[in-house]
């Protein structure tokens, strides 16, 4: 087998063979015609083609990839003179089918004439292994449910990954904002570039505005060094603004600036640096009342909300709690090493009427918790939380203790400002509309009743 | 009567079974040393159609390129012997095989080295 030498990098000629093989990845070099000129170890091992078998021939006929079936990618960084990228397949001589990153570079003498190509081979099996895990934790069939409300959004979210547009993801805590917005970015072609996290309420606004567009040195006292922003370190990639509802109104200016411009400005830099940065936003607030307070910008309101997700509340989607509870179940199950059927009637019953203000977070770790707890086979009342418990008692009870006439069975699974308001509302119907009657039977004080009154809006 | 099917890829065996879109079949009846070429162009390459065709033609022989260890066992279970990894002109291959000469992982394909080639 020849072994080729470098000149003139060194004092010494290289050994180039030696080289290669230090690469850990497949190697080959061919040359114009395509002929395999020389292969290293991570090529021999990759392929299950020794140097000896795969010298001098079409290197096609020993990568044997999808790619050079379809459309040779040597050839297309021959015609077009630049870098070629792609993930393709191959299958080795052992008869697998391998999943592979290749990259072709042209090789040109010191004349600049073409001369022949580089191609490695990266092996994408233990990056896909990884992926699968990934996509168990983030993909849509993993953001569970089968409601209507649930069935829509998963029609509208592949469509969403697989365009550039911002999106804006609202609805209440625990919903699963973070896991759509990940999810969203997994799918996408943006899926190799950074996905970088950023909470606007978190902090304070001088802060957060180097944070996200970052800083240069001396901007300000303490600004010892450039500072990149999040911003420049999603370029690629994702950003991510959770709890958008939270920035300042002279932040959400920077932003609508960035959004029109697609240009940062970092604080103390006079140059931009245009960022490739797709925008996901997410908030638990309703920002079109933030709009009409004053509190949120339209024109940025209208930017972002170019492709809006709505994420129900498991309120709103009852149908989806009992598959919940099921898929957490076998989750958990498998991540505590434990075998648990089900659950009993019971704590069925407690669980399937609870009303869940923390959503999909709060069913997780109510279950997680149970798990942890059960050392039977079957989670009984007794394993559940026990807040749940005296809830579900303190139901049961309520109605013949106190107010009789406020409780309706809806009301239980309603959230609580529905209930006051039901309340407030049954108490005035049972008062004949006197206020101070209606607040006593509520056993509340006047101004109480009042203040209320006009929180709810009832027109009384 | 012996069938023998050779997925090609112009004048070559294609280096792939499943991406294969051209196939020729080789007829030899008792007797006759010239065997029978008959061409087929599949209407798109699909690992599985050409495992259907191997079935349905009665085929007993197949030489091809890489093929997937999946098909490759599935065949061998259905009594179809397979040359694998055989590299080179599809004509070389099936002449060798005639003469009873050919084997999994042949390399029929002269090779050419830049540099001793020049040289």
């Amino acid at each position: 087998m020849p072994i080729a030498h470098i000149t003139e990098l060194f004092r010494a000629s290289l050994d180039f063979q030696k080289f290669l093989d230090h690469i850990p990845m497949g190697v080959l070099i061919v040359n114009p015609e395509r002929h395999i000129l020389c292969v290293n170890h991570g090529f021999e091992a990759l392929t299950g083609f020794s140097a000896d078998q795969a010298l001098g021939l079409p290197c096609r006929d020993i990568l044997r990839s999808r790619q050079c079936m379809l459309h040779c990618p040597v050839q297309k960084a021959l015609d077009t003179g630049e870098t070629q990228s792609l993930e393709t397949d191959i299958i080795s001589r052992d008869r697998q089918r391998i999943p592979v990153r290749m990259t072709i570079a042209a090789l040109h003498d010191n004349q600049g004439k073409t001369c022949g190509f580089i191609e490695t081979l990266e092996d994408l099996r233990p990056f896909r292994e990884l992926g699968e895990k990934q996509r168990q934790a983030y993909s849509f069939s993993k953001v569970v449910g089968r409601s209507p409300q649930m069935e829509k959004i998963f029609q509208i979210l592949p469509v969403l990954a697989q365009s550039d547009a911002s999106v804006l993801i609202t609805g209440e805590t625990g919903t699963g904002k973070d896991l759509v917005a990940e999810a969203l970015h997994q799918s996408s072609e943006r899926s190799r570039g950074p996905f970088i996290k950023v909470n606007c309420g978190a902090l304070p606004e001088t802060l957060m505005e180097s944070e996200l567009f970052g800083h240069m040195k001396g901007a300000f006292t303490g600004a010892h060094e450039n500072k990149p922003g999040r911003f420049r370190l999603a370029h690629g990639g994702t950003l991510f603004l959770t709890e958008i509802g939270d920035l300042s109104l002279s932040l959400q200016v920077k932003l609508l600036t960035f959004l029109d411009d697609r240009i940062i400005y970092p604080l103390g830099s006079t140059k931009g640096f245009p960022a490739n940065v797709r925008i996901i936003a997410a908030t638990h607030r309703n920002l079109e009342a933030m709009v009409k307070e004053g509190l949120f910008r339209q024109d940025l309101l209208f930017r972002l909300n170019v492709a809006r997700v709505h994420l129900p509340s498991l309120r709103e989607r009852e149908d989806d709690i009992r598959l919940l509870l099921d898929h957490f179940l076998i989750t958990f199950n498998q991540h505590l090493k434990k075998s648990l059927k089900g659950y009993t009637p019971e704590a069925l019953k407690i669980l399937l009427a609870y009303h869940f203000p923390g959503n999909v977070r709060e069913l997780r770790n109510i279950v997680e918790y149970a798990v942890n707890v059960c050392p039977k086979n079957t989670i009984e009342i007794s394993h559940l939380p026990a807040y749940l418990t005296s809830i579900a008692f303190s139901q049961e009870s309520a109605p013949e203790k106190s107010h009789p006439a406020f409780f309706s069975p809806q009301a239980t699974e309603a959230s609580w400002n529905t209930v006051e308001r039901q309340m407030i509302l049954n108490a005035l119907v049972q008062a004949g509309g006197r206020k101070s009657k209606a607040a006593t039977l509520l056993g509340w004080g006047r101004s109480t009743l009042w203040r209320k009154i006009k929180q709810y809006g009832i027109d009384a | 009567m012996e069938k023998i099917l050779i997925p090609i890829y112009n004048q070559d065996i294609a280096p792939r079974f499943d991406l294969a879109t051209e196939v020729v079949i080789l007829i030899r009846e008792a007797g006759n040393p010239l065997p029978e070429e008959r061409m087929m162009v599949l209407p798109q390459a699909s690992a599985e159609q050409l495992c259907h065709l191997i079935l349905s033609d009665g085929i007993s022989t197949l030489i091809c390129g890489g093929i997937e260890e999946e098909y490759f066992q599935y065949l061998s279970w259905k009594k179809v012997r397979i040359l694998d990894s055989v590299i080179g002109p599809w004509r070389k291959a099936a002449d060798l095989f005639m003469e009873g000469r050919l084997k999994a992982g042949d390399i029929l394909r002269k090779r050419r080295m830049e540099g001793l080639d020049g040289a």
